[in-house]
């Protein structure tokens, strides 16, 4: 099957203004830091972003709110970086809360070609304002739509050449559900081995969700952990 | 509230953890029952992040950078811990499997109303997974303290904040009591040794229902 390794700088300049961008990571497990600052240093703008939660100040998602890169965020959290919130409340950024699994399940239903999916979480509560409501059988619903995004942007923990992914501990979280719902994955990885050197029953994402894949040459100290 | 209530407190509902269940504890007050828990005790605790069987929390020199828990504490696995992605960590979630659910509050109704996540204008992080966890556990507690910090209680007729979700607590863990939600209304279970029931009355924005002869202690 053929390679997919490409040089980061390459990949990530198709990623251009007005893009949306799906980015891995719950806290520093699973984010892409590296993909990340290439973004930012080539400096696409007007950008939609999609990500658990926006990082703490200082790291990750965070440079790209920084550099004022980010017109809109799709996130369940964003409790852990002040930068975000107060960008938030000065209506600089377009921010919509969406509850955890509810943002897994909308990616996941874009990844799986689903039109959206029909929910009860969030009934009663700010969340269900200026959703469609469905009635089904009786039950009250939500109906919330699926989310595609232009790219997607990864973190394995081991990759080979054909893109076969898969990730350590606690680093899984969105990164799987993310490459299946983007146009376009690109995966950095921590070990790129050749095809055949993973064990098929243990690739969390199959190599055809991906389009480019790299290694990191270091783990730079972001990656490592936090001492707080 | 001092330290000694607090840890009372968490040591009465770690009581309320039986073999065998799977539990989530969210992040602040809940998990400081992790701390009153037997280490021994056959339970699954799941956090968010994508974890069934989380250990015990691991200082920096023992932390492994790719294990954390949904509150971004570094923690170690146990035998039997599994790992999977954010749409099954909900699944459990949504589906019932979570025997019991530990939550914070800044208001709780007596009629189970719990709001939680948002202060219009003033703290808005977003919901992360307290709703789902909420409205799905197949049972919801909540650990807080009986009043804030200007001694307003945290216990209410209704709720003034939007709500987390509707109806869902069924029992109250606080400094003073333990209090269940009952279709009568609001009923004392236990009340902390040395408090007074006229005290935990006035501290108490809702009605509280008596139980019937003396009142247990914790």
């Amino acid at each position: 099957m053929r390679s997919k390794t490409t040089p980061m700088a390459e990949a990530v300049a198709a990623i251009g203004d007005g893009a949306s961008v799906m980015i891995g990571g719950f806290g520093v497990p699973g984010t892409p830091f590296c993909l990340i600052e290439e973004l930012a240093r080539q400096g696409a703008k007007e950008l939609t972003i999609i990500k658990n939660d926006a990082n703490e100040a200082g790291m990750g998602v965070d440079l790209l709110l920084q550099n004022r890169q980010v017109a809109r965020l799709i996130t369940s959290h964003i409790g852990l970086n002040a930068n975000a919130i107060r960008l938030m409340n000065a209506g600089e950024i377009e921010v919509e809360l969406v509850s955890q699994g509810i943002l897994a399940e909308r990616i996941r239903a874009g990844g799986a070609g689903l039109v959206g999916i029909v929910t009860d979480i969030g009934l009663g509560t700010p969340l269900a304002k200026g959703k469609t409501m469905l009635s089904l059988a009786g039950r009250e619903a939500i109906f919330e739509p699926a989310l595609t995004a232009d790219f997607a942007l990864l973190h394995a923990e081991r990759a080979d050449d054909f893109g076969n992914l898969s990730y350590a501990a606690t680093a899984r979280n969105f990164n799987p559900l993310m490459a299946m719902a983007a146009s376009c994955s690109l995966a950095e990885t921590e070990t790129l081995v050749g095809q055949g050197q993973m064990i098929p029953e243990a690739v969390h994402t199959p190599g055809v969700f991906v389009d480019h894949v790299m290694e990191l040459a270091e783990l730079p100290e972001v990656y490592h952990v936090v001492r707080r | 509230m001092s330290s000694g209530a607090k840890e009372r407190m968490l040591a009465r509902a770690a009581r309320d953890i039986r073999p065998g269940m799977t539990v989530n504890l969210g992040i602040g007050l809940p998990t400081g029952v992790l701390g009153h828990l037997d280490a021994g005790l056959p339970i699954c605790l799941h956090s968010e992040n994508g974890i069934a069987g989380v250990g015990r929390q691991l200082p920096y020199a023992e932390a492994d950078r790719n294990l954390i828990d949904a509150g971004g504490a570094y923690v170690s696995p146990v035998a039997g811990t599994s790992y999977f992605d954010s749409a099954v960590s909900f699944s459990i979630v949504r589906r019932g499997r979570l025997d019991l659910t530990l939550l914070g509050a800044f208001e709780v109704a007596m009629n189970g109303d719990l709001a939680n996540w948002m202060i219009p204008g003033r703290f808005s992080p977003g919901p992360g997974g307290a709703i789902e966890l909420a409205q799905k556990a197949r049972r919801v507690g909540v650990i807080t303290m009986h009043t804030d910090k200007s001694g307003r209680p945290k216990i209410v007729e209704r709720c003034t904040l939007p709500l987390t979700a509707a109806g869902c607590v069924n029992r109250i863990y606080t400094d003073m009591a333990v209090c269940d939600i009952t279709p009568e209304g609001l009923r004392l279970a236990e009340i902390a040794e040395g408090v007074d029931p006229d005290r935990l009355q006035s501290a108490t924005g809702a009605p509280l229902l008596m139980p019937e002869g003396p009142i247990p202690t914790f």
